[in-house]
């Protein structure tokens, strides 16, 4: 933490605001989405920028900050190129716009780690036009060349006359200015703002209970909701008695909605307690007989046919005929529900003359949409009004929640916040597609891999969400990770076999990634076994033409200290992972105690996600990803008995805390390469590198996760 | 429902609820206090962490006539302009990402620097058993070291 930045976050602390007032209910947005609509007395020369002549910067933040750290790492590319001074940036969420969609999706929200690299040029770009403007109008009123003027801190200067305007006495001037064409961006040498550990906008407001998230919207006459759902998946209402519900205290009325029913009250408990009162009997459905064995059977018995080819080198299938012997394995992963600690919850007004949305949403588009066809109105009556998102993990893609506000709002003619407990919130989800896998490898005499044959069997998200993008059964994304295998092998078929399940699936952190992950760097490790070969020189010797692979391998491997010796009883694993264009290798050190339970004591992490805009939270997003996928791979699991999921709550569905956190040391490669997102590409190495220290200390393969207990 | 007083942060409060209701929704949807959050509603998760007469209770499970006459400190009231040793650290820290759970996590903290001045690791380890889901369990963990230096 550099001396500059600590000033910065004591001068912000004094001036700071940071959003939240936009959460109640008659707020309006100050700005339109483009220029042209910008208030006189503000300079608004494009979506993202308002500067004030209190000197104040407001940035509009068009990603939804699920605490990835985009309220920070956004406005500091937009003001890296305006020269501001960074303790009078503002941000505010943007509301929903054509201005603000995402152009890695197509659509405004936020996910697959894209915020950074969809904005890194465009909002460079937005500040150093917007600098040149204010240098311009500067250069005007003074009555000089425009080049004896350069921008410093929030203001122009004028250097042999040793003139100074601030930005906030330049906005009626810049707004006269045509927006400039092509203005040269800084070179990195000369960043200020890009590349340094800046602290978070949004913290302040984070340690004193301030921050908005969805759940603490307030408005006047905002009634509660709480849905009750059928507890089989595409289960149906076929009839319900609210009698008992509307005997609760507190309860104003029931109402039914597409996916059950939904009782209204005064706040959260009334409305809860009337929600479990409900006597309701449901139509279950055809998933009703699927289990998590019958799951399991049926992806087995796909292992066994063939896929849809993904990636076919050379002859794979020719090698292992021919081959004296061959390695197998098949492994198998659960679902997995995310449990942001935020439950979902989202508050709508359906009104004749139009919707208002408060959401925790990574989807404003999708929202927008919704309010449309629900509330009847054209888009631009519908106001999507993000809030903070208690966690997102890709949870918050989904619409399935802000349906049900809009359904519910409308039924009953009042603003309405529906809140889901984490019972519902755990048992009502999409998954983390569970998967199996099947592979084989011949190995030569000297124990260099030459076939490698994966069979992915799982559910795929594309053919629920986006079905166009599942193409003679291949869902492309299904299979990232297992395409992609990085190691220098003749001859690779991968394939798909797409089988549904009945269990609804969805984005979670890293996606198919978070198992092809698994997969790929656990099969990697049994090859390097199964030659007697180091396991972490294997992988070196066999990444000889994917260098950022190798980069990242080597660092973590020499941080880690890599065959130095360990304590008694602790041992290493190491996995490589490329996604979302970034690359990570990671050591994990582990114990297992005489319960057979494992501990994970240290993870070192090396990332090379090309350029770095902001290294506080490159690393804070590191070890983020790795908690969450550590997670998983010790405990968890979403099983099914009935079509209904068997966990409920975090008894049952087991987080990690604060005992068992392992020290996570992360190692930033310094690169001027393509960029990448920093999210989620934490979370597939962390799983397989476990596992693989497992093996190392007791011989003991892991090839179905969770990892439980050791026995 | 006859009324229930209390005092949260350092005012008198009078509520009209049932009284099985739990505090926690008395404090977010009766008195407006949203800083304390609603995570799990059976006492795992910690989010919704306040100060009872002084000691760190989780009340998504507290019925609030069981405060009645009782001293409640939530986020909210825990100081003035950010500036408990707990917020400072954290801020300096740059502990929270989502930020959902950091309430409660800074409640935990503050009660465990009261009765704990200069925790070790192993204190921390079982007394800060909030989830984050976010994983910022590290930093919180420097944080809780920084503030009892300070």
């Amino acid at each position: 933490m550099g001396a500059r930045s600590e000033v910065s976050r004591r001068e912000f602390l004094q001036t700071a605001t940071v959003a939240g007032a936009g959460l109640v209910i008659g707020f309006h947005l100050p700005v339109g989405g483009r220029r042209g609509i910008a208030y006189p007395s503000t300079f608004a020369p494009n979506a993202w920028l308002r500067i004030n002549p209190d000197e104040s910067v407001l940035v509009m933040v068009d990603r939804s900050e699920m605490g990835q750290g985009v309220t920070t790492s956004l406005p500091m590319l937009l003001a890296e190129e305006l020269e501001a001074d960074w303790s009078k940036i503002k941000i505010e969420f943007a509301p929903a716009d054509k201005a603000y969609i995402n152009p890695m999706f197509g659509m405004q929200g936020t996910g697959g780690s894209t915020s950074i690299r969809a904005a890194y040029t465009p909002l460079r770009k937005a500040g150093a036009a917007a600098r040149e403007m204010l240098v311009t109008a500067a250069a005007q009123t003074w009555g000089v060349d425009k080049s004896e003027c350069h921008a410093e801190k929030g203001a122009v200067v004028h250097a042999s006359s040793k003139r100074r305007l601030t930005y906030g006495n330049l906005v009626g001037k810049a707004s006269t200015v045509p927006l400039p064409q092509d203005v040269p961006l800084k070179e990195p040498k000369d960043w200020k703002i890009l590349g340094t550990r800046v602290n978070r906008l949004d913290t302040p407001s984070k340690v004193n209970g301030e921050a908005g998230f969805g759940i603490d919207v307030k408005a006047p006459g905002l009634l509660v909701a709480v849905i009750a759902r059928s507890p089989v998946f595409g289960g149906k209402v076929k009839s319900f008695d609210a009698a008992k519900a509307k005997a609760v205290p507190g309860v104003r009325q029931v109402v039914q909605i597409s996916t059950g029913v939904a009782v209204v009250g005064d706040g959260y408990w009334p409305a809860k307690k009337g929600r479990d009162a409900l006597d309701i009997t449901w139509d279950e459905g055809s998933t009703a007989s699927v289990s998590s064995a019958s799951i399991s059977q049926l992806f087995a018995k796909n292992a066994e046919q063939t896929g849809a080819v993904a990636r076919h080198d050379g002859d794979a299938q020719g090698a292992l005929l021919g081959a004296a012997s061959k390695i197998e394995a098949v492994y198998e992963l659960p679902f997995l529900a995310h449990a942001t600690m935020e439950p979902m919850n989202c508050t709508a007004h359906v009104r004749a003359d139009g919707v208002d949305i408060w959401a925790p949403t990574q989807f404003q588009t999708g929202a927008q949409g919704l309010g449309v066809s629900i509330g009847g109105v054209p888009p631009e009556k519908v106001k999507v009004h993000t809030t903070y998102l208690g966690g997102g993990f890709g949870r918050r893609f989904e619409l399935d929640f802000i349906k049900e506000a809009l359904e519910t709002s409308k039924a009953a003619g009042a603003p309405v916040k529906v809140i889901w407990s984490r019972e519902d919130d755990i048992r009502m989800a999409q998954y983390r597609p569970a998967n199996y896998h099947r592979f084989q490898a011949v190995l030569d005499a000297s124990g260099q891999p030459v076939a490698w044959t994966q069979r992915i069997v799982a559910p795929s998200i594309m053919a629920r969400v986006f079905p166009d993008n599942v193409k003679n059964g291949l869902d492309g994304e299904a299979v990232e990770g297992g395409v992609g295998m990085p190691y220098a092998i003749p001859n690779v078929h991968v394939d798909y076999a797409l089988t549904d399940t009945g269990i609804p699936v969805g984005f979670w952190r890293s996606v198919n990634n978070s198992f092809n992950g698994f997969a790929v760097e656990t099969f990697i490790d049994e090859l390097a076994a199964a030659a007697k070969k180091d396991p972490y020189e294997y992988r070196r010797d066999l990444l000889g033409k994917a260098p950022r692979h190798l980069g990242v391998l080597n660092l973590a491997a020499n941080k880690a200290g890599w065959g130095t010796p360990l304590p008694a009883g602790r041992a290493r694993g190491i996995a490589v992972f490329k996604s979302f264009d970034t690359y990570v290798a990671e050591v994990a050190e582990v114990s297992v105690d005489s319960d057979g339970v494992p501990h994970v004591h240290r993870v070192v992490c090396a990332v090379d996600c090309g350029p770095v805009v902001n290294p506080g939270i490159v690393e804070a997003q590191m070890q983020s990803a790795i908690v969450y996928g550590l997670t998983a791979a010790l405990w968890g699991e979403i099983t099914i008995d009935k079509g209904q999921v068997q966990q409920s709550n975090f008894h049952n569905y087991r987080m990690l805390r604060m005992a068992e956190m392992p020290v996570v040391e992360v190692h930033i490669v310094p690169s001027t390469d393509s960029q990448g997102g920093v999210g989620e590409p934490g979370t597939p190495p962390i799983a397989p590198a476990v596992c693989n220290a497992i093996f190392a200390l007791n011989g003991k393969r892991i090839r179905k996760l969770p990892i439980g207990k050791i026995v | 429902m006859p009324p229930i007083s209390f005092t949260v942060n350092g005012k008198r409060e009078t509520v009209n609820v049932t009284p099985d209701t739990p505090l926690l929704w008395v404090l977010r949807d009766t008195l407006g206090l949203t800083g304390t959050k609603f995570g799990c509603g059976i006492a795992q998760c910690g989010a919704c962490t306040v100060h009872l007469d002084g000691v760190a209770t989780r009340t998504c499970v507290l019925p609030v006539a069981a405060v009645a006459g009782k001293k409640v400190t939530t986020i909210e009231g825990l100081s003035k302009n950010r500036s408990h040793a707990v917020q400072k650290a954290w801020i300096e820290e740059d502990v929270p990402q989502c930020g959902y759970c950091q309430s409660g996590q800074i409640m935990a903290a503050a009660a465990l620097l009261a009765k704990t001045p200069h925790p070790t690791d192993a204190d921390i380890d079982a007394t800060m058993t909030n989830i984050c889901r976010c994983g910022t369990y590290q930093r919180i963990r420097a944080a809780i070291h920084r503030a009892a230096g300070a």
